[in-house]
This record gives C-alpha cells, sequence and structure tokens, in this order.
C-alpha cells in the first residue's frame, strides 16, 4: 500500500511539471511581457524597465523558470498585481466561503441524486422512468446563466426570500443565509446531468447476475438496492465525483459571481478582468495539483469499497 | 466512404463472375438507415437543420440584415402583450446584478459601480439614436483599464459610429410600439438580435469543435499508431491538459490573449478541448492497428500516414463524429459562458451570451422578453443537438444502444 502511494506520488511528477511548464509558456510566452500589461499604456520606457526588472523578465526564461518553481514550491507568489494583497493571503480567505457552498452543495448532490438513480432505476422503462428522464434533458438544455438569473429575480428580488447577494462575517450566517439560494440553485443545475449518468451506472449492475442471485436467495429488496447494487455501483460514482470536485471550485464561479460571494471563482474571474497574471497562475497551478491529487485519492478510495480492485 | 467500400468488394477478386453478388451496404448507408427508423432522431436532426440553415442565411445577409436597426421604442414589449401606457423614458438600468467587482448588496449598487461605457453611451444617445451596438459590455472597471487614460473601446465605438450611416435610423416618432417579441434597450427587434446572435454562437461553436476534433484526432491517431514513446509524450500531454479543469484553462487562456475577437474565442475553445477526443481515438487506433487489414497494408506497401488516414481512419470515423457532434454542443454552451462574463465576442457583435448579458440588467425593470428569447432559442437548439447526437451514436454504433444514456 504504502509503496503503492509512493510510485504513484513519484510517477506524478512529470505531469506536475507539465502543468508548470504549459503555465509558464502560457503567461511568460505567449502571454508577452507583462510589464505592457502592469504598467498601462502611459508608462514611459523607464517604468517599464522598472518593472520587468522586478518581475524578472529581463532575464532569460530558464531563469525566469526557476523563479515560478520557487514560487510554487514556497507558495510565495508575491502581491497581487492590482490590489496588492498577497496572492497567498488572497488564496486562504477566498477558500473558506467557496467551500462553504460547495460542501453541502456537494453532500446534498450526491444524496439526492443516489436516492433518486436507485428509485428510477428501480422502475427502468416505466412512465416515471421516462417522465423523469424527459425533464433531465430539457433542464439540462437551459443554460445555467437563465437559472441564476430567473432564480435570483424570482427568489431574491420579487419574493424576497433570501438576500439578493452578500457575504456575511459568522459562519452559520454565510450557511444559512446567503449560501442557501445558491446552494440550490447548484443542486437544480448539477441534478440533472448526474442524475442521467448516475441511473446507467446503477442500470449496468442491477441485470448483473448476483442480483438475481441475491434476490433468489430471498433478500429484501431494499438490501439488494441499497447494499448489493449500491456498492457496486459507487465505483464509477465515486470516479465521477472526484474527477469533478476540483473543478467544482470554479464550476461554482457563475454562482459565486452573480451572488457576490468572495470566493475562489469569483477571484479568478476578477483576475482575468483586471489581468492579473500571479493570482491566475497561483490558482491555475494549486487547482491542477489538487485534481492531480485527488486522481490519487479516488484510487484509494476503489481499494476501500470493492476489495477486489488490486492497486498495482 | 460506402461508395469506395463498394468499388473495392465490386473490384474484389473474391467469387466468379458469373455469379451475381449483391453489394451489401456500408456502415454510413445502414447508419442512416437506423437513423432514419429513429423519429426522435430525425426530428431533432431537422430542427439542427433549421438552425444551421438559419446561420447561413444570416451569415449572408439574406435574413436579419437589419437586426441593429431601431425599430421600435425602447424596451417595445412583444405584440401579443399590447403597447405599453406611455411613461416616463426608461433611463439606461445603471444597476447591474451581479456586476462583477462588488461585494455590497445591490441597494448600493448606484453608487458603487462605475459604467466603464456610461459616458460612450451617452454621447452616442444624444447625438445619433441608431448606435452602440451591444454597447452594455460586461467588461468590468479593470483597474489595468482605469489607469489608461485612452478608453480601451475607443477603436471599437468609432467603427460602430462608421457602420451607422448604413442602418438608416427610424425616426422617433414613427417607431413602432410593440414589436413581434419585443423589443430590446435601443427598440432593436429581438427576433432579428437573437438570429443575429445564433449565428455567432452556433459559428463559433461548430468552428470551434472542428479545431479540437481535428487536433485531438491527429494527436490520438499518432500516438496510438505510433505507440512506445510518441504515446508516452503525448499521454502526459493529455494528462497534463487534463489536470487543468477545462473551464480554468480557457479563462487562464482568455486572460492571456489580451484581443478579443471571434477568432480568439475559437482557438481558445479548440486549443483547450481536444482531451476527450484525444482519448477515444487513441484507444480506437491502439485496437485498429494490430489487425488484419492492417497488416495486409502494411504488405501492399503503404506508408505510416497512408495505413493512419486512408485505411485506418474511416474505420474509426464514426467514433470522430459522434465527439465532433458532443463538442458542438459543450462549445456553444461555452461560448454562452464566456460571452456572458465579456471573455468572449467583442463588443459590436451580438451573441447568446451578450444577449443574456443584457437581459440580466433589463429583467429587474420587468423586461423579459431577451431573456426568454435567448434562452429558448439556446435550450432548442441544445436540447435537438443532444438528441440528435444521442440519435447518431446509435446509429452508427448499436452495440452501445441502451447503455449509454439511453
Amino acid at each position: 500500500m504504502t509503496a503503492y502511494i509512493v510510485r504513484r506520488v513519484w510517477q506524478m511528477l512529470p505531469t506536475m511539471l507539465g502543468v508548470v511548464l504549459l503555465v509558464f509558456f502560457l503567461f511568460n510566452w505567449v502571454g508577452g511581457d507583462p510589464a505592457y500589461v502592469l504598467a498601462g499604456k502611459i508608462s514611459n520606457q523607464e517604468q517599464i524597465d522598472n518593472i520587468r526588472r522586478q518581475l524578472g523578465v529581463d532575464q532569460p526564461y530558464y531563469v525566469q523558470l526557476w523563479i515560478f518553481i520557487k514560487q510554487i514550491l514556497t507558495a510565495d507568489f508575491g502581491a497581487s498585481w492590482s490590489t496588492n494583497e498577497r496572492v497567498s493571503h488572497i488564496l486562504m480567505t477566498r477558500l473558506g466561503p467557496s467551500l462553504t457552498v460547495l460542501v453541502p452543495l456537494t453532500i446534498l448532490d450526491l444524496m439526492i441524486t443516489i436516492s433518486l438513480a436507485l428509485a428510477v432505476a428501480y422502475v427502468r422503462g416505466s412512465l416515471t422512468d421516462r417522465m423523469v428522464m424527459i425533464v433531465t434533458t430539457v433542464g439540462l438544455s437551459v443554460s445555467i446563466l437563465v437559472y441564476i438569473i430567473v432564480f435570483q429575480y424570482v427568489f431574491a428580488y420579487k419574493l424576497g426570500w433570501f438576500p439578493v447577494q452578500g457575504w456575511g462575517d459568522s459562519f452559520l450566517e454565510n450557511l444559512f443565509v446567503y449560501a442557501s439560494l445558491p446552494i440550490f440553485i447548484g443542486l437544480v443545475v448539477s441534478i440533472a446531468p448526474n442524475l442521467r449518468l448516475y441511473r446507467t451506472f446503477v442500470l449496468d449492475e442491477i441485470n448483473q447476475d448476483y442480483v438475481r442471485t441475491a434476490r433468489a436467495k430471498g433478500v429484501s429488496e431494499p438490501r439488494v438496492m441499497l447494499v448489493h447494487v449500491l456498492r457496486n455501483a459507487s465505483i464509477p460514482i465515486i470516479t465521477n465525483l472526484m474527477a469533478g470536485l476540483p473543478g467544482l471550485l470554479l464550476g461554482s464561479f457563475l454562482i459565486e459571481r452573480f451572488f457576490s460571494i468572495p470566493g475562489i471563482g469569483r477571484e479568478v474571474i476578477l483576475a482575468v478582468e483586471r489581468s492579473d497574471f500571479p493570482v491566475i497562475k497561483a490558482i491555475t497551478v494549486y487547482v491542477a495539483f489538487a485534481t492531480i491529487a485527488t486522481n490519487l485519492l479516488a484510487d484509494l478510495t476503489y481499494k476501500a469499497v470493492d476489495p477486489r480492485v488490486q492497486l498495482k | 466512404m460506402a461508395t469506395e467500400l463498394a468499388t473495392l468488394r465490386a473490384h474484389s477478386p473474391a467469387g466468379p463472375r458469373d455469379i451475381p453478388h449483391t453489394v451489401s451496404p456500408g456502415l454510413w448507408t445502414l447508419g442512416w438507415r437506423r437513423l432514419r427508423a429513429d423519429r426522435v432522431g430525425m426530428v431533432s436532426l431537422a430542427i439542427v437543420c433549421v438552425f444551421l440553415v438559419m446561420m447561413v442565411l444570416s451569415g449572408t445577409g439574406l435574413i436579419a440584415k437589419d437586426w441593429a436597426r431601431e425599430v421600435g421604442v425602447n424596451y417595445a414589449p412583444p405584440s401579443f402583450l399590447g403597447a405599453e401606457a406611455p411613461t416616463a423614458p426608461l433611463e439606461t438600468p445603471s444597476i447591474g446584478l451581479g456586476a462583477p467587482g462588488g461585494n455590497a448588496p445591490l441597494a448600493n449598487y448606484k453608487s458603487d459601480i462605475v459604467d466603464p461605457l456610461a459616458d460612450v453611451i451617452a454621447e452616442l444617445k444624444g447625438n445619433k439614436p441608431a448606435s452602440a451596438a451591444g454597447a452594455p459590455t460586461p467588461a468590468a472597471p479593470s483597474a489595468a483599464e482605469e489607469e489608461k487614460s485612452v478608453d480601451p473601446l475607443a477603436d471599437v465605438m468609432a467603427d460602430i459610429r462608421k457602420n451607422e450611416a448604413k442602418n438608416a435610423t427610424v425616426p422617433v416618432q414613427d417607431r413602432l410600439a410593440t414589436l413581434p417579441f419585443g423589443g430590446d434597450k435601443w427598440g432593436r427587434d429581438v427576433l432579428k438580435k437573437t438570429i443575429k446572435g445564433s449565428e455567432t454562437s452556433i459559428f463559433v461553436g461548430i468552428a470551434s469543435a472542428f479545431v479540437a476534433t481535428f487536433l485531438g484526432t491527429l494527436f490520438g491517431a499518432v500516438s496510438g499508431y505510433y505507440g512506445k514513446w510518441v504515446d508516452d509524450f503525448f499521454n502526459w500531454f493529455y494528462s497534463v491538459f487534463n489536470s487543468i479543469p477545462y473551464l480554468l484553462l480557457i479563462l487562464a487562456v482568455a486572460a492571456v490573449l489580451q484581443q478579443k475577437g471571434t477568432m480568439t474565442i475559437i482557438l481558445i475553445l479548440g486549443l483547450t478541448g481536444w482531451t476527450g477526443v484525444f482519448r477515444l481515438i487513441r484507444a480506437e487506433y491502439l485496437k485498429h492497428k494490430a489487425r488484419e487489414y492492417v497488416q495486409a497494408a502494411d504488405a501492399i506497401g503503404a506508408s505510416n500516414a497512408r495505413r493512419m488516414f486512408v485505411h485506418i481512419f474511416p474505420n474509426v470515423s464514426h467514433v470522430v463524429l459522434v465527439q465532433l457532434s458532443i463538442l458542438v454542443v459543450a462549445f456553444i454552451k461555452s461560448e454562452v459562458i464566456l460571452s456572458f462574463l465579456g471573455f468572449g465576442v467583442p463588443v459590436d457583435v451580438v451573441s447568446w451570451g451578450s444577449m443574456l448579458n443584457e437581459a440580466q440588467n433589463e429583467l429587474i425593470l420587468g423586461k423579459w422578453w431577451q431573456l426568454v428569447a435567448a434562452g429558448t432559442a439556446m435550450a432548442i437548439l441544445v436540447t435537438a443537438f443532444a438528441l440528435f447526437t444521442d440519435a447518431l451514436r446509435d446509429a452508427l454504433d448499436p452495440k452501445l444502444k441502451g447503455r449509454v444514456g439511453a
């Protein structure tokens, strides 16, 4: 087990290096001279030279790359170009609000979609099943933007059930007052695609021989579905969940932007709007690392769920 | 392809000449037959075709050419609602619901947010009423922009002003009180605007899907065919791209490429979206390169490139087609989100995303028709395209039927 983890971590290194190179290539080569972005159009040559020296872009590329790698390893990306806030501080403070929305959203989404998927797959082919599938198809086709605009207008602006936007200081206030409508919208958007996917996972299992055997030996229906089928269907579900986890952090950026939640996703949008390269670079690199790490975590979870899985 | 196979068979030395042989239908003939039998698939294909024809007609200027003409009053309601009682003229909404860059609750917005285009719009509205195509850009008053003494949009605005001469202005008193599907802030016909917007969104979706599919197929073919270190390299490349969440990668590229334009967004989507195609095509090539027909091609001295693209490619092209179809839907959705955020099409181009951006402010004033028009058009196309993709996949790969999302 330990040997497996060590080897996997060792194998991650080329991918991580690739991410670093890709981001470096994007921002230091494709992006052109950051001094011009930073200085705007009015500054004179002297100012530009000065900025170039501070950023180290007058150095050859390999020195710049080394600076970048050092920044990643020490988690010190300097200060934001637009607000002068430390990038590490930005990341630390924005993570909390994002998680306040995402953790309940993910847990609720999992609970609702798994139970719905089991129920719908159990009555597969029936009218209920087909109606649910049609509703999800239609629901999927409406743009997430339309959901957010309409729900925010109806529930917050017109009916006044929720604050239109904002963020407080206390965790409970944030969770139950400010985050509830964003979480609700997130559920509406995520349930449809996940339900369709999980339903096929359950359907793949429900026709297997072991299910027939379980029924034949008199196992009750709830036990067949909740223990036998669910446990086997959970492997693809875990893959899907884990693969989407780091992306979720950003996937909710539209929600964060509309509701002015000071999270990571909104920070990315602000940074792109302001050409705030250090912030985008830091977020891209760390989210990519998180993705690579969750992939390993997913493999380890398989082992816990399914003892037949051999970790090689 | 089917004809090629047919001729191959016709010339094949198998069987004496006098025995009449029937040409067995190829993959595409069979696929088309199966697709024709699929009623849902055919209906959705028809809807997709309607949209495509609309895109071509609008692109060639046959319909919706005069979408920028201000034919109605400001926010003219849809005809079936009837004209509004004359009220005080609506001011340009300055409240930005969810406008970027503020934590303040809505009440404070007026003082907080400075519309970067307010001056331009006021000037344009004051001088010439027919103007400012898509002026309310989502561009936030970014710090970098504010520092610049020149208006970053000055060039664009100058262009728009130049083009005004072409769009004859309807005098204020002649403007219609209602329009079939309502009017926008400047009294432009929402229906025509939606058609024009579909042109942009669908074109971007299709063009970028072609770029991504081309890259994915090329990489996948090379990687799967050559194997060894080439495969290792492309797999590494794939895992690097795959470990950066898709939207984050798009936003990072958008941040780096400073200029906005339809070509830019096509490139952004195309260059970042090839990974899914790559994985599937690579697997197909791995499977096919060991087959007998490829060995036979090797034996008659076909070059590597010929074996890859003349012999194997037709046998995996149905996978490519389905992937292309899936990507078009995904990219149309991405384009709408990017344009909505202001990282997509330029300010003088209308797309579903920029329409939704305007609609966001209009909804507070109770003007819902632009939101409904853009949202519905997009929903219909996306549903039709998704159903068509399912039908296409079932038709071309019947083994899958009933398994994936059926």
